[in-house]
């Protein structure tokens, strides 16, 4: 009994670090709406400049200034970096915002270890507090009660704040309806940036607290990332006792689950949120989004399908693509397949996001189907390639069509996480089952047969799939399903009340989208020889979402040009450099300043008048 | 549009091509290495350093067959399809005669299978995982460090020896720890029969919740516990173990934590007595050592991690398999490297014929603090030879060609 007690207590604690991590982030997005992915790379920073601000700072008071004084400073770095790059952007699409955070986060991680090294920094103990309580009878850390009394500390602090002073109100009202806040005569600049720093400073006020704990260390924003998402979720975006309270629920959980599944860690958080929003749609403490007056980013853009004079140009390209191998050897050739592949799994995405407005987080995991189904298909029941190229996408079909009748009861951000939530269970399955998938040493030797060997052959039969797969998805967009469907998009009202079904088209709309995103899947496998849980992880997911939002969301080919500006970029950067993060994250933050429209986006808005009949 | 898509794709294209483009010399004989640089530098910087340093003098005394060695060195990220695009430009297009490296086991798969159906020589460096040379093991593969295996049984060896009879495990939950755990208690239960496994704990891979994972520990009451856990992980379930009272009267064999990788960030929080395979790299008697030492630091002005004696080993492995293959043909090279003897700061090491392993080997000892640092002690070096599965039984973990 005591020793449940104990876990029980154990568990408050780690819920009291979690919720301090998490709280900012909730009431960022719940103010701004920017789903904050860089919120890990600066609780990484809180954490490093704690250790170096406590070392430097000795004694009692050595500790506590230096954790008040580093969360000031990163605080500070947050307020500059919001008003540098996420301000310019605003009136964009709410996404490239988040483009942009990811962005910063790549250049975070390789900053951090440029200045701080790439070993671990053990945190500093805090003074009087370094030792252990005995709890009946079991020797509890001290440390620990200090922080099960920060939670619900910082939680009143931060609803009185919100409640009880004007900027909380304020701030409140910014939540409910931006353009009014706005009309009112309010600067909503400051606003924004004194939301945005508050979130920072709690952050990394959650990460110094927890360092006499853990070590600082280069990979602490992943891990952190998708757990503070998912807690900020599962309480319900803006919420920040809902995040109180699903952070307790999530530690408990797991300080009680490993006693009886002691694997099961690796899964629960997103058991939790799948369950969570399958039955409570906007997590435990939200409210429906309210609908903000459409975001004057996205521009109702007249999508047309190609006229005659564009058909022969783009015939024309394929044709020289057809050629390469003419003039380019394997090396190119492969990475030529590459582009292509992603270019396909792009274009799929993009059907969810551009023409059916349903932002996915979770879109590798139907890759990753069609990767595993075609691996799966070749060494477990002996099939050639040509037949595994269609288990692949049939199992990417099953999944998409399962998944996606649960998905689309959602919308916007709860949409986004429970596609992530569905990701991440099937990579953890990936993970898990190792006498099917392999595990973490994934399926090797899934290499193409003697006709496709070749990489010239390869190149071909990559070509011929992904512009079938791209024109397919382009008939579909240009049919009267992918008008009904971006109906649905523009004014979801108008649209069902003049009888479209929002559930069924937007269903069929993610199977589509993610039987395609598995043809690119199956293709990937053979290119790579194997297959392994990476390609249904979420760093694939986004770096699609960044293809997309790179090209231009709001385009027809945008998907399809950002993939290949993206992917040959990355290829090249890693190919070059070690610090290909920075790189990368660099380029990024740089085309979404210049861009905000996207690369595609920009060309069409270029006063070239008679070179292109209309705009597309 | 799509016109506008097709040219800019071509055009994005042309130029990744023209920059993948690299000049090539006559007397050069160029080796394709492959790490997790930007994934894991506490590890690949030293490792870095380590083969820089035995190129130097490779090419210092003359070269291999007359030519100069080069390494045309790349950077995975720590995933495996970007290692075997990495793989393929080096095979493609710097035309390499040999790849060597990588960290990670499933990094380490991934383009192990690729040498295989590019029939290229392919010399693992680090990756710890049974499965190189076991049940997908190639003809083209080699590798360098101590399996799991092998650690495994040299840790047994020593748990063995420990009165108490109720284990607890922690492990990290992937591959990597699960084998170790699963081997660990094979090798152990077989010289010991009266043990009992009471618990083990499963924490995912660098997100532990140290205090849950302590306490559940605890409940069990084990007398001696098997850990896994490496880097931050470690960190955290030795900060809450030593707060928790977890350790006290309680043997702890673990793996890896004695490489100063793992040992240095623990600082006088380092558990004492606990028995670890590792690498005390002042306390090394090993002749051979002395010299690598002193090279190092003189040129490098700190004291060597164990990537840094990997990254050495590799590529003073890989000059001499070209030294004794004549030739920078796949198939000499594969039939030159089964069985070669290569000087390593270790002493010498054989790659058996039977599963391309080197038998190179690793320190036991204990953990100790001195001056607020944590060390080892008691150490002693194990011989790879002894530790690996024997070569009869090889034969039958491999897949038949």
């Amino acid at each position: 009994m005591t020793f449940l007690f104990n876990q029980f207590v154990t568990g408050l604690a780690s819920a009291s670090s979690l919720f301090l991590a998490a709280c900012g982030l909730s009431i960022i997005f719940g103010v701004t709406r920017i789903v904050n992915f860089s919120h890990g790379a600066f609780y990484m920073i809180g954490a490093y400049v704690a250790v170096t601000v406590t070392e430097r700072l000795s004694g009692g008071f050595g500790f506590w200034g230096g954790i008040i004084l580093g969360s000031l400073i990163v605080a500070a770095i947050g307020a500059l970096v919001e008003m540098t790059l996420l301000r310019r952007i605003y009136a964009a699409h709410e996404l490239l915002q988040l483009l942009l955070t990811f962005g910063v986060t790549l250049v975070v991680e390789d900053l951090v270890v440029l200045i701080w090294g790439p070993g671990d920094l053990l945190g500093p103990r805090a003074p009087g507090l370094k030792g252990a309580f005995d709890l009946f009878g079991q020797p509890f850390p001290t440390y620990d009660f200090l922080l099960i009394a920060a939670g619900p500390l910082t939680l009143i602090a931060v609803e009185l704040l919100l409640r009880r002073t004007r900027w909380g109100i304020l701030v409140r009202a910014a939540t409910q309806d931006r353009e009014m806040v706005a009309a009112l005569g309010v600067n909503q600049q400051w606003l924004f940036t004194g939301v945005f720093t508050l979130g920072i400073f709690l952050a990394a006020f959650g990460a110094a607290l927890e360092l006499p704990r853990e070590a600082a260390s280069h990979t602490m924003d992943l891990q952190i990332i998708t757990e503070v998402l998912v807690v900020v979720v599962i309480g319900g975006l803006g919420n920040v006792l809902g995040t109180f309270i699903a952070a307790i629920v999530v530690s408990e959980l797991n300080a009680f689950g490993i006693l009886v599944l002691p694997k099961i860690s690796i899964i629960l958080v997103f058991l939790v949120m799948a369950l969570v929003l399958v039955v409570r749609p906007w997590g435990l403490l939200g409210r429906p989004e309210t609908a903000i007056r459409a975001a004057s980013g996205l521009q109702i853009i007249r999508w047309r399908p190609l006229l005659s004079v564009e058909r022969i140009s783009l015939a024309a390209g394929i044709v020289a693509a057809a050629l390469l191998p003419l003039v380019a050897g394997s090396y190119a050739l492969t990475v030529a397949s590459e582009v292509l592949i992603f270019m396909l799994f792009a274009a799929s995405l993009h059907l969810l996001v551009g023409a059916g407005g349903l932002v996915s987080f979770g879109h590798a995991a139907y890759f990753g189907l069609g990767a595993y189904g075609a691996a799966l298909a070749l060494k477990q029941l002996g099939l050639t390639m040509a037949p595994a190229l269609v288990a692949g996408p049939l199992l990417g079909f099953f999944g998409a069509f399962l998944f996606g009748w649960f998905c689309v009861r959602l919308s916007g951000v709860y949409f986004a996480m429970l596609t992530l939530a569905f990701a991440q269970i099937l990579w953890s399955v990936a993970f898990q089952w190792t006498e099917v998938t392999g595990g973490d040493n994934g399926l090797i030797g899934v290499w193409p047969s003697a006709w496709a060997a070749p990489a010239a052959h390869f190149y071909w039969l990559t070509l011929a799939l992904v512009v079938a797969g791209i024109a397919l998805l382009r008939v579909v967009l240009f049919s009267p399903f992918g008008y009904a469907l971006r109906a649905l998009r523009d004014s979801e009202l108008r649209a069902e009340a003049i009888g479209l079904s929002r559930h069924y088209i937007q269903w069929i709309a993610f199977t589509v989208a993610g039987t395609f995103a598995a043809l690119a899947g199956a293709l990937y496998a053979f290119l790579k020889g194997s297959v392994f849980p990476d390609d249904l992880a979420i760093p694939l997911s986004i770096d699609g979402l960044a293809m997309v939002l790179l090209g231009g969301v709001g385009t027809v080919g945008g998907g399809v040009v950002g993939a290949a500006l993206y992917k040959s970029l990355s290829i090249w950067v890693i190919s070059h450099t070690d610090y290909s993060k920075l790189a990368l994250g660099l380029l990024i933050i740089g085309l979404v300043s210049v861009f905000p429209q996207g690369v595609l986006g920009a060309w069409s808005k270029l006063p070239l008048g008679r070179l292109k009949a209309g705009r597309s | 549009m799509k016109m506008v898509s097709a040219l800019l794709a071509s055009v994005t294209l042309a130029a990744g091509l023209a920059a993948s483009f690299s000049a090539s010399a006559q007397d050069t004989i160029k080796i394709g290495e492959i790490n997790s640089y930007s994934g894991l530098p506490s590890f690949t910087e030293p490792y870095r350093k380590g083969w820089q340093l035995a190129l130097e003098q490779t090419n210092a005394t003359g070269g291999v067959n007359g030519k100069t060695l080069e390494v045309i060195s790349k950077d995975d990220g720590g995933k495996p399809a970007d290692a075997v695009t990495a793989a393929n430009e080096l095979v493609s297009s710097d035309v390499v005669v040999m790849l060597c490296g990588t960290f990670f086991s499933n990094i380490g798969l991934a383009v192990s299978d690729f040498a295989k159906q590019k029939k290229i020589l392919f010399l693992a460096a680090e990756p710890l995982t049974d499965a190189i040379t076991l049940s997908k093991g190639n003809r083209y593969t080699f590798r360098l460090r101590p399996s799991n295996y092998e650690q495994a049984a040299m840790l047994a060896e020593e748990a063995a020896k420990l009165p108490g009879k109720k284990w607890a495990t922690v492990a990290p939950n992937y591959e990597y720890g699960q084998s170790a755990v699963a081997v660990f208690k094979k090798l152990l239960s077989e010289k010991r029969k009266d043990l009992e496994w009471v618990g083990e704990q499963w924490p995912p891979q660098g997100k532990i919740d140290a205090g849950a994972v302590v306490e559940a520990l605890a409940k069990t009451e084990p007398d001696a516990i098997l850990n896994a856990t490496f880097g931050p992980d470690l960190v955290k379930f030795v900060r809450e173990g030593n707060t928790r009272g977890l350790f006290k009267n309680r043997t702890v064999v673990s793996f890896l934590t004695g490489e100063p990788e793992y040992l240095d960030p623990l600082k006088d929080e380092t558990p004492e007595g606990w028995i670890v395979t590792g690498y005390p790299w002042n306390a090394v008697n090993i002749p051979e050592h002395a010299a690598f030492l002193k090279a190092y630091q003189a040129k490098y002005n700190e004291y060597p991690r164990l990537g840094s004696v990997v990254g050495y080993s590799t590529l003073e492995a890989a000059a001499a398999i070209l030294a004794k293959a004549k030739s920078t043909d796949s198939e000499k090279l594969v039939d030159a490297a089964e069985g070669i003897q290569v000087d390593t700061p270790f002493g010498k090491v054989t790659f058996r014929k039977s599963d391309h392993q080197s038998t190179l080997g690793a320190f036991v000892g204990k953990t100790a603090l001195k001056d607020g640092k944590g060390v080892m002690a008691d150490v002693s070096y194990r011989d790879g030879a002894k530790y690996l599965p024997p070569e009869s039984e090889v034969k039958a973990l491999r897949p038949q060609d």
